[in-house]
């Protein structure tokens, strides 16, 4: 069993925890993901480390409550405990080589991004940062991009806080400015990140996309997480997270997201409907 | 008495039954059964069954105990060479080791060795209190990696000898393949938690949730304190064909589609996990774990499911055993028949149509048999222009998996061969790295449960006679 040591509300639908988890906590790095259980019957579900804190032994999670499990985990207190943590899985985001970056977040997606942001940050990179949000009240994390970007753009698809409009539209305004960037990280939905690597490609400017398909085990065994990427087959949990952004086929990982879409909503109403029966 | 020429039969539930739970499908010999079966031993002098078993069991002498009815007799000296009867007893493919050299099998079917080991383990398992004698600590501490077969197997004979034993589980379930991979209906969970019960009690420490190589290396280990380690990782990663097709929504790797079923237990209403409810479905592949991919996905509801193999029934790889019940069920084996591409569906009016990207079909080749191969099995031959379409919504890939390189990836010093498998010593399981053993089917790539145990067992001693060197 693994206890919540803190758990903290980002925005309406947004959940920050730290997990005591010793071991990982030891090895995370930025980039690498957990998979964890919160109870018995509970499915497995991968989440990218979002942060750690070697001393204390703590591992933190940030995550969106979109189905049944992670309304479940949502439903957790600090003190509490989850069953199952395990971890670091997956590969590091890769950082050589590079002296100036710009990180595009989206959503949730940002909370991946911000570890990346930071770990290019305390190596004395240049990072610009570009997160987007569908509207104000689901901003996150904003104090925390400040502190490890040299140039920070927040967008908005309303207009109701920050720039109106979509992360594209800074970056190539940007990169027509003469910024040249050797790296281009997207984090956030699979439909940003595709449209983040059409905007670089034209320019030869490598992207670097984080995938985060659906997968059991994370260890390679299953191979339920496989892409398509430059016409190979690859295991996301083992080969990945993180996939050079131009090779990937991004209309076949949309899909593929998209396998138990009507399980998942039923799941979901049942656990809405436990809950609301709880509160009665 | 004249001998009876064939083996008392298995008593199972029926094939209409069992189709649609997820019980177990051999119920056991009874006491008499088992008593009568074992009577049927002529007992040989030379005993060529034991040689046909990888762990050496006493054969001859543990069926002389069932005779005597001396039940607990007989479980002392199966579990003085195997650690897991209850799962031996179920899934040793029997008619290619210990049974096929039975004398009686000249001339009749030869004694049910397998189903004998079975009664006596299971029997031993409700009547024993649990209690054991602690061995007396050695001082050793070794760290075994994997909670599979050869992983158990290796723990169990170092704790006996009074190694502290702990055992790493990248998973959060105790048993490998045992869980995850082996379907309910032919290997209880039950079964399996009794018999690591079993071993806590001699002492060996599980922790589950932690990969080695990720979560701590090898040279951790060693550095944490551990005196030598056991390598049992399985053969955990999944092949697929490389046809047109496997990314549609619909195609599983058998180890995907049977991790879900059975690790995650999506078969019943209370799991989180989803799992396709398939009306017709196609698994290729012909060894034990394409037949339990195909009956499980009987079992949750496919009206239809085909075994799709691309040689005849006579080279089919899987135990006769699962052959016939999986027959027996109504599974259809579409042999000499071989996949060239999965079809998907697709909406050309409607881009959103939800069932775009879901599997429709699967396009096959039929075959022929040419000249055998060099390991002596006859090659399949395409005949071309005879592609056909079958309609399916599900296709599961079974036709094998590699060894897992998390391990060989964190840990420079390991050797390994071009196929991913650990380079070992024969007969030691010995590794390049000092004081690294490694055996299953991280070694010898898919195989068996049983030789996974040997092999655990043969390191075991190696590690035992390492440290007092």
């Amino acid at each position: 069993m693994f206890k919540i040591t803190d758990k903290r509300v980002l925005n309406p639908t947004v959940t920050m925890m730290d997990i005591y988890a010793p071991l990982v906590a030891k090895k995370a790095q930025a980039g690498q993901f957990i998979i964890l259980r919160v109870d018995g019957d509970g499915e497995r579900i991968p989440l990218t480390v979002a942060g750690y804190d070697r001393d204390a032994g703590t591992v933190k999670i940030i995550f969106q409550t979109v189905g049944a499990t992670t309304m479940l985990l949502n439903n957790k207190n600090k003190g509490d405990y989850i069953q199952d943590f395990v971890g670091p899985l997956g590969c590091p985001t890769r950082t050589d080589g590079i002296k100036k970056v710009c990180i595009v977040g989206g959503g949730v997606g940002c909370a991946i991004a911000l570890p990346v942001a930071q770990k290019f940050h305390e190596l004395g990179c240049e990072v610009h940062s570009i997160i987007g949000f569908r509207n104000e009240s689901l901003v996150i994390l904003e104090d925390e991009f400040k502190s490890c970007s040299d140039r920070l753009t927040v967008m908005t698809d309303d207009g109701s806080y920050g720039r109106r409009g979509l992360v594209t539209e800074p970056l190539k305004e940007f990169i027509d400015n003469g910024e040249n960037y050797d790296e281009v990280v997207a984090i956030g939905p699979l439909v940003m990140m595709k449209f983040v690597v059409m905007t670089t490609k034209p320019y030869g400017i490598p992207t670097t996309v984080s995938m985060n398909p659906i997968m059991i085990d994370g260890t390679g065994m299953c191979g339920g997480c496989r892409l398509s990427v430059g016409g190979k087959t690859k295991f996301a949990c083992v080969d990945g997270p993180d996939f050079d952004g131009f090779q990937v086929n991004f209309d076949e990982a949309i899909s593929r997201s998209r396998m138990y879409a009507e399980f998942e909503r039923e799941k979901r109403e049942d656990m809405c409907n436990l809950f609301k029966k709880e509160i009665e | 008495m004249p001998l009876k020429p064939e083996k008392h039969k298995m008593p199972v539930q029926s094939a209409d039954v069992r189709a649609h739970n997820f019980d177990e499908v051999a119920l056991g010999y009874t006491e008499e059964i088992a008593v009568a079966e074992a009577d049927r031993c002529l007992n040989c002098k030379n005993k060529p069954c034991v040689q046909g078993c990888p762990v050496n069991i006493s054969i001859p002498d543990f069926i002389t105990k069932l005779k005597q009815r001396d039940f607990e007799g007989a479980y002392g000296i199966i579990a003085g060479s195997s650690s897991l009867p209850a799962i031996c007893g179920r899934v040793c493919p029997q008619e290619t080791q210990c049974e096929s050299k039975c004398t009686l099998g000249i001339k009749f079917e030869p004694v049910a060795i397998g189903r004998l080991e079975r009664f006596v383990a299971d029997r031993h398992n409700t009547v024993s209190d649990g209690k054991i004698q602690n061995p007396e600590s050695n001082g050793f501490k070794v760290a075994v990696v994997g909670s599979g077969p050869s992983g158990l197997a290796c723990a169990c004979d170092l704790a006996r000898k009074g190694y502290k034993v702990t055992v790493f589980e990248a998973l959060h379930d105790v048993g490998g393949v045992l869980v995850y991979g082996i379907p309910e209906f032919r290997l209880p969970k039950e079964i399996v938690r009794k018999e690591i019960e079993g071993l806590k009690r001699y002492g060996v420490e599980i922790q589950t949730n932690v990969v080695v190589g990720k979560t701590v290396t090898v040279d951790e280990l060693f550095e944490s304190g551990f005196n030598a380690v056991f390598i049992g990782t399985g053969a955990g990663l999944p092949k697929f064909m490389g046809i047109a097709g496997e990314s549609l929504k619909g195609v599983y790797s058998a180890n995907e589609f049977l991790t879900r079923v059975n690790l995650m237990k999506a078969y019943n209403g209370k799991s989180q996990t989803p799992i396709m409810r398939a009306k017709k479905v196609a698994v290729v592949g012909g060894g034990n774990v394409a037949m339990d991919a195909a009956r499980t996905a009987l079992r949750l509801g496919a009206e239809k499911v085909y075994i799709i193999y691309r040689r005849s029934m006579q080279e089919l790889p899987a135990r006769r055993e699962e052959v016939e019940h999986a027959q027996e069920e109504g599974i259809e084996f579409k042999v000499l028949n071989n996949p060239v591409a999965i079809i998907g569906y697709e909406n050309t009016e409607d881009k959103n149509d939800p069932q775009n990207g879901f599997v429709c079909g699967i396009k096959v080749v039929k075959c022929c048999l040419g000249e055998p191969d060099e390991r002596g099995r006859r090659r399949p031959v395409e005949i071309s222009g005879s592609e056909y379409i079958i309609d399916v919504d599900c296709v599961i890939m079974a036709i094998g998996t590699s060894p897992n390189p998390l391990i060989k990836n964190s840990t420079a010093d390991l050797a390994v061969n071009s196929h991913g498998g650990i380079v070992v010593e024969e007969g030691s399981g010995k590794t390049s790295k000092k004081g690294v053993y490694a055996g299953g089917d991280a070694v010898t790539g898919a195989a068996t449960v049983i030789l996974a145990m040997g092999a655990g067992k043969n390191a075991a001693a190696a590690i035992d006679k390492y440290l007092n060197n």
